[in-house]
């Protein structure tokens, strides 16, 4: 199963590394995992999409709760929650894939952020599943590069992750 | 008032009423080392290798419960030292670890004798850190020994930049330690804890399995309590050693891999299962899968919410301190007229009474060749129960676990977790230092003391009178036993060829050696060795080449899966 862990964490150097060092060492997936400081800049809040079973998880939140830097864990995904993710795409853009691209870029309400004769940046927002299938829309043939920021996640209504 | 890094390293560390520091100086701890040379109150021991230095304050930290402190320079003290971090993690041993590190502007420079030794340690120390600044050591010291010495202990390591050491500032000890991400949970749930004191005494078939936890939380005293007050039976796992004692009738041995049969069978077939300070680590209750086969209540009590339901399944969790928890237990067992059912209980008794009169633990004595099992029972007599016995990792560990009946916590010293060879010697030191006027043994075999031997020389410099009983068997018995049983006597490089004289080994570095060839000599010799109140004494006993620990559960397979003796093969 899917699970979105969100958590708050000094943010001191090397917090990072004592995550990702917990899940290679015990050999739990990371699908993606999204960090940045908070709005206070002491603490960082991290995003991290795993699967596993039941029982994995409980120990997955176990061990990041053990971590000493770790202020705060919670499964996010246990219930209503939002999840978005940021990309990027560099698509070729001439002739008729120009106006086809602006299409798409307003059917998936993306946006173009850089223009050049030969190309466009395409920034868009939402789930994962949005974004794939931006990426399906376009085909592989015009997609030069692609980049996303890997998930972030907030629960929904009154449930607040805070000190 | 204003002082050095070095200086506050010192001051801190009397500040926490360190009475020694394990260690070796180096480049980058120049100028700690100097700080330590103009001070007494904090005496140093200069070990031969930083590896011991790790372990001897280890041992000193589990012959004590205060936190063991050692001292390394960067680079290679620092990984020398790394062995010995792991080894105290693995068992959770409250420990601070100084490391010097290369000047600030040097780091990522591959500098002389760089490394990344917070990067090295991280993943088996409870927490390290790397200080940058001469105005961050003293409460970063002030937090390394709060975090190593509370919730599940565990070793600390502070590394300090060379420069760090060197510049001053103001010197204040922080009173107290809030640190926002930890706040460990100490006292149970009441509710949880009524929950599962009604299972227990409704149980038919209940059984008590408490492990180092009990030792490291000093609860031996409330366990014994408890476990009278319901006249259950009870194991002790090798870290749990001396939790209950060993001589008491409701006893049953240690369980697990070379547990006892009576042990084993009431781990396997209680209904009702109390899990005090103790893991259901593989080398205790074999397969998972198997021990989950037979229906049981679990209750367990823990300090690290993940050491619950990580490998089977619990009913009652119950977070919190174990010496707290089982005040709790006590309180309200006191508060409650019910008691276990009586006629049950005497039923139960009743079957492990049969499963003990299998008499597991027997062998088969010799007159012509020294047993190594006689040897530990002679220890044990000798030393009327009262020593403190560190081993190594191997056979003899096994032995010295079986046979020496441990009656009191903080009397068997060895590496349970990560079975780390070579830890007998500096542990024996550890527990030596700690309690100067007490019979400290060291139980090792001929493979295993060669791994810190260099030692031998620091008992010298510091009068240390440990009895060391090497069980030399010529073989690194542990695995020749296992190439015997699982890979078709095919003894691939587990025979030691050219070992040395050890007693003249001993006699070298200024000690007592004695080599003891015949059953005969056996207590004659250890009366010597214990009798010389001032002396190192090297007991080279020549053991049984062949004999093998019993009884054995082969990994992988059930607890109630054992191998008795040779017969049973
Ligand atoms: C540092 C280290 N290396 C290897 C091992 C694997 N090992 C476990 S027991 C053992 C043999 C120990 O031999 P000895 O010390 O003579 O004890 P005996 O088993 O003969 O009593 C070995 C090699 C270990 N536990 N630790």
């Amino acid at each position: 199963m899917r699970h979105v862990i969100s958590l708050l964490i000094e943010n001191e150097s090397g917090a990072l590394s004592r995550v990702s060092g917990l899940f290679s060492a015990r050999g739990y997936n990371i699908e993606s995992l999204t960090v940045a400081p908070t709005e206070d800049e002491s603490m960082s809040r991290m995003t991290i999409v795993t699967t596993g079973s039941d029982d994995i998880i409980e120990q997955i939140t176990k061990q990041l709760n053990k971590l000493v830097e770790v202020i705060k864990v919670v499964d996010i995904s246990e219930s209503a929650h939002i999840e978005r993710e940021l990309m990027l795409v560099k698509v070729r853009a001439t002739g008729k894939d120009r106006e086809e691209m602006k299409r798409m870029t307003e059917i998936f309400r993306a946006r173009i952020i850089d223009v050049t004769d030969a190309s466009y940046v395409i920034e868009l927002t939402g789930n994962q599943a949005k974004l794939d299938a931006f990426i399906g829309a376009i085909g592989p043939e015009l997609i030069l590069e692609t980049v996303r920021s890997g998930i972030c996640g907030i629960g929904r209504g009154d449930r607040v992750l805070k000190l | 008032m204003v002082l050095s890094g070095a200086e506050i390293v010192i001051r801190c560390l009397q500040e926490e009423k360190v009475e020694y520091v394990f260690g070796y100086p180096g480049g980058s701890v120049l100028f700690i080392y100097d700080a330590l040379f103009n001070q007494d109150q904090v005496r140093h021991v200069l070990v031969r290798h930083e590896q011991a230095a790790v372990h001897a304050a280890d041992g000193f930290a589990r012959a004590t419960s205060k936190v063991g402190v050692a001292l390394v320079t960067s680079g290679p003290g620092a990984t020398n030292a790394v062995t010995g971090i792991a080894t105290a993690y693995c068992d959770s041993i409250p420990m601070v670890i100084i490391s010097g590190q290369v000047p600030t502007a040097a780091i990522g420079q591959d500098a002389f004798q760089e490394v990344d030794t917070v990067g090295i340690t991280r993943p088996c120390v409870k927490h390290n850190y790397l200080v940058k600044d001469v105005r961050d050591i003293a409460s970063t010291i002030r937090k390394a020994f709060h975090l190593a010495r509370t919730g599940r202990p565990g070793p600390v390591l502070v590394d300090i930049p060379k420069d760090v050491s060197m510049q001053k500032c103001e010197f204040e000890y922080p009173a107290e330690v809030a640190m926002r991400s930890y706040n460990p949970v100490l006292k149970g749930h009441q509710g949880q804890i009524r929950k599962a004191l009604q299972l227990l005494l409704e149980a038919r078939r209940p059984m008590i399995y408490t492990g180092g936890g009990v030792v490291l939380s000093d609860a031996a005293e409330a366990l014994t309590k408890l476990a009278r007050a319901l006249g259950f039976p009870i194991t002790n796992t090798l870290m749990g050693l001396g939790g209950y004692p060993a001589s008491d009738r409701q006893y049953l041995g240690m369980p697990g891999m070379h547990g006892t049969y009576e042990a084993n069978m009431a781990m396997h077939y209680c209904d009702v299962l109390l899990a005090v300070g103790a893991r259901f680590d593989d080398r205790v209750i074999g397969n998972p899968a198997h021990f989950a086969e037979e229906p049981r209540k679990i209750i367990h009590v823990d300090i690290d919410p993940s050491s619950i339901s990580k490998r089977v399944k619990v009913d009652v969790p119950i977070v919190g301190d174990v010496n707290e928890v089982l005040h709790q237990f006590l309180q309200q067992l006191d508060a409650s007229p019910a008691r276990p059912e009586p006629d049950a209980l005497a039923a139960w008794w009743k079957q492990i009474e049969e499963w003990r009169r299998r008499d597991c633990m027997k062998y088969k004595h010799s007159d012509e060749i020294i047993k190594p099992q006689f040897v530990i029972q002679k220890l044990w007599e000798v030393t009327g129960g009262d020593a403190i016995v560190t081993s190594d990792v191997g056979q003899h560990q096994m032995w010295a676990a079986q046979y020496y009946r441990f009656d009191q916590p903080r009397r068997w010293l060895n590496s349970g977790g990560l079975g780390t060879m070579g830890v007998g010697l500096p542990y024996a030191m550890g527990a030596q230092f700690a309690h100067p006027g007490k019979p400290v043994a060291c139980v090792t075999g001929e493979a295993s003391i060669q791994m810190c031997i260099q030692e031998l020389s620091t008992c010298k410099q510091f009068r240390l009178p440990i009895k060391i009983c090497n069980l030399n068997n010529r073989y690194l018995g542990m695995v020749r036993q296992w190439q015997e049983l699982f890979h078709g006597g095919r003894y691939s490089e587990s025979y030691m060829d050219s070992l040395p004289d050890f007693a003249r080994l001993a006699e070298a570095y200024g000690h007592v050696g004695l080599r003891v060839e015949k059953p005969g000599d056996v207590e004659g010799a250890l009366r010597e060795a214990f009798g010389r109140k001032d002396d190192l004494v090297f007991l080279d006993f020549q053991v049984d080449q062949t004999e093998n620990v019993y009884p054995m559960v082969q990994g992988g397979k059930g607890l109630t899966d054992m191998i008795l003796s040779s017969e049973d093969l």
